[in-house]
Formats: C-alpha cells, sequence, structure tokens
C-alpha cells in the first residue's frame, strides 16, 4: 500500500517536472542542428534525460539564439576576433601569429576542462598560458571581458560537437570532488546543486523555470547583465543565492565543478555562446 | 570619438522582384545618455548615435533619429520591397561627428 502511494506520488513529481516551456522543440542555429536533449551518461546516476538550459527559457529567449545576428553574444565575439589578432606583450607577438586558422579549434571545447599533465585545465587556463608563456603578456581577468569574448571565440569553433569530456585516468579524482561538492550542502540555506538543478529542474524558483544546470552553452550571454557570464562566474552567482561564501574564480572548487558539471552535460551539444535570461 | 565603434547589417544576398526582405542593422555603441555621473559628481557627457539612414541606389529607405533613453548597442530592424538589384548604403551618425558607414549588395532572381 505504502508503495504504491509512493509510487503515485512519484509519477505526479516527474509528471511536474516536465511542464516547463518548450521540451519538445528543437534547436537549429544557422541551419545546424544542435542537441538539447540527450540520454544522461551512466555517471549521472540520478538523471535519465539530460537537457539543455535552453530548453527550459521562454520563447523570446530560446529565438535569440537562433540566429548569430539576433545573439547579441556575437558583438563580444566580433571583440574575439579583432582581440584574436592584436598584438601584445613583451614577444609581439598576437593568438593569429601561431594559430593561424581560428578552425583549428574545431572540438576543443566539447573536450574542456580537462587534465594535462596532472593539472586540470579550464579554456581560460590555455587562453592565460598562452599569454603569459608565449606572448609575454599580463594574464586576463578570469571573468573578463576580454577572456569570456576570447572563450567565446574559441568556443563557437565547436559549435554543434558532442560534449565528450575525459571523466577518467587523471581525471578520477578530480572528478570524485567535483562530485562531492556537487552533492555537499553549503550555506545559510544549507542547500547543494543537487536540491536545485537535479531534484527540481522544470519547476519554478519565483517567476523563472530552473533549469539542469549544464554548462554546454558557456560563456553564456544574460540578459539581466547583458554580458558574457563565465562558468566560474555563475557558480559565484548561485552560492550567493542559497547565502553560501562563493569560492574563488579559477580557484580548485570550481575547476573541480567544472568538470563534473561538464561532464553531466556528455552527449549534448556545445551552444556556445548561448543566451539565457 | 566613441570607442570600439562597429556595425554590423545582414541583408539577404539576392532576393526576388517586388519581395519584401527583412534588413538588421546592430552597432555597437556606449550610448551615454548624458543623465548619469560618475564617482566625483560629475555628469558624463552625452555620446549617442542620434541619427541612423539607410539608402538603396540613392535613394532614401529610412532616415531615423535617436534619443539618449535608446539602451547600448542599437539594433533597428525594418523591412524594404526590393524592385531592383543594387546597394545598400547605411549612415550612423555619432553625436561626435563621426559617421560609420556599411555598405551591402544585393542581387534579383
Amino acid at each position: 500500500m505504502i508503495i504504491k502511494i509512493l509510487m503515485t506520488l512519484y509519477i505526479t513529481a516527474l509528471a511536474g517536472t516536465l511542464a516547463w516551456a518548450g521540451e519538445d522543440s528543437s534547436l537549429t542555429v544557422e541551419g545546424q542542428e544542435i542537441k538539447i536533449s540527450a540520454q544522461a551518461p551512466a555517471h549521472a546516476e540520478n538523471l535519465d534525460m539530460v537537457y539543455s538550459g535552453w530548453v527550459f527559457r521562454t520563447d523570446e529567449t530560446q529565438s535569440l539564439q537562433m540566429d548569430d545576428f539576433d545573439n547579441p553574444a556575437f558583438v563580444f565575439v566580433d571583440e574575439g576576433i579583432d582581440l584574436f589578432s592584436k598584438v601584445d606583450g613583451s614577444e609581439v607577438k598576437s593568438c593569429a601569429g601561431c594559430h593561424t586558422n581560428l578552425a583549428d579549434f574545431s572540438g576543443l571545447r566539447a573536450s574542456m576542462p580537462k587534465v594535462v599533465d596532472g593539472k586540470l585545465l579550464s579554456m581560460e587556463d590555455l587562453v592565460n598560458g598562452c599569454r603569459v608563456k608565449r606572448m609575454g603578456a599580463d594574464p586576463w581577468k578570469w571573468s573578463g571581458t576580454e577572456m569570456t569574448a576570447m572563450t567565446a571565440l574559441i568556443g563557437l569553433q565547436s559549435r554543434g560537437m558532442e560534449i565528450q569530456v575525459k571523466i577518467d585516468g587523471e581525471a578520477a579524482e578530480l572528478w570524485k570532488t567535483g562530485k562531492e561538492l556537487y552533492y555537499a550542502r553549503v550555506g545559510q540555506l544549507d542547500m547543494s546543486c543537487a536540491n536545485c538543478h537535479e531534484d527540481n529542474y522544470g519547476n519554478m524558483i519565483r517567476a523563472d523555470h530552473l533549469s539542469q544546470g549544464q554548462i554546454n552553452g558557456f560563456p553564456t550571454y544574460r540578459l539581466k547583465n547583458a554580458k558574457l557570464n563565465s562558468v566560474h562566474g555563475r557558480f559565484k552567482g548561485c552560492m550567493k543565492n542559497i547565502r553560501a561564501t562563493p569560492y574563488k574564480e579559477g580557484g580548485d572548487e570550481f575547476r573541480a565543478l567544472e568538470l563534473y558539471l561538464a561532464s553531466r552535460g556528455n552527449g549534448l551539444s556545445v551552444e556556445t555562446p548561448s543566451v539565457r535570461n | 570619438m566613441a570607442k570600439n565603434v562597429k556595425p554590423r547589417v545582414k541583408v539577404p544576398k539576392s532576393a526576388a522582384v517586388g519581395e519584401s526582405i527583412v534588413i538588421k542593422t546592430l552597432i555597437k555603441h556606449k550610448m551615454e545618455s548624458g543623465q548619469r555621473k560618475d564617482k566625483d559628481g560629475k555628469t558624463i557627457p552625452r555620446s549617442i548615435i542620434n541619427r541612423f539612414v539607410c539608402d538603396f541606389n540613392g535613394q532614401n529607405v529610412i532616415d531615423v533619429s535617436l534619443e539618449p533613453a535608446i539602451s547600448t548597442n542599437p539594433f533597428i530592424q525594418f523591412e524594404a520591397v526590393v524592385l531592383e538589384a543594387g546597394e545598400y548604403r547605411f549612415f550612423w551618425y555619432d553625436d561626435d561627428g563621426s559617421v560609420y558607414e556599411k555598405t551591402k549588395k544585393i542581387a534579383v532572381g
């Protein structure tokens, strides 16, 4: 009897979860099909399906992302193109000096973050690594306009490709740390990422639908602050909302969390640069 | 001169005669309203795009006057009926006197 009641409750809850804006719509950007839902990877054991954050947005916000001209993020991508060929630093070099073909970055975003020589690297590390070591220039701020413009430009080269982040081998330990952080309750509201983005995605939080917290579209243009937002910047926002002290951008905690979250989106397409509210 | 100003325009490459096409334009501009004050309480001088014009083969298509309340990176979208092949010319007039220009060709058939 109890089991039966629980079952009914479970089914109602599930039906409630599936009542968001456009779960059966599809996303095509500039003629290219973007996978906005996929079978959840085996290591995301509490999810059946993974959904892009695009699914949870209103029709108006969704349509902004369907055309590169309407997508406000492309103002910043243009800035990225200028920065790419701008000479900077003591070596008098620009990005374009070595990376002659932008399209060579195709596929890179889909595999980030990844472990190289025992260190977990985000896209921001690769950019700053080049700036410091090869160009002799100052590193950019993690969530600064230059950095997000550049990561958006590089990420765009992989748009539409399937996210496949490696979580075995050297990455396994860090991935486990990330998972622990995802399920750890923190802050005055005593909440974990999972409380909102796993248990309640599709439900309303104030006047808005909660998403699964997928990061396949980052850096993302947010209508609320009219700029590109980095993954770590978004983590900070979430942590402030639950009245917790945010970890540092570019710190070990956020790096591990980024790896874990990216891996939960394995199977979705890269959407960089996406538009959200 | 306002910094980092960059116009963008989207016009179809070709259209049928008599077809109505959608033209989208955006100019990256800070559109400083002249109402804001800086940290020292001094007014930040107004710096906006005050006029936008589109011509087709020398004939005017649209002429817009823009006001200080218009937000950053003004986006203007309008429709035009194509009667012949030719060239669209777009002009943005800045408060400081500079004019930003962009041209786009369109074919018929």
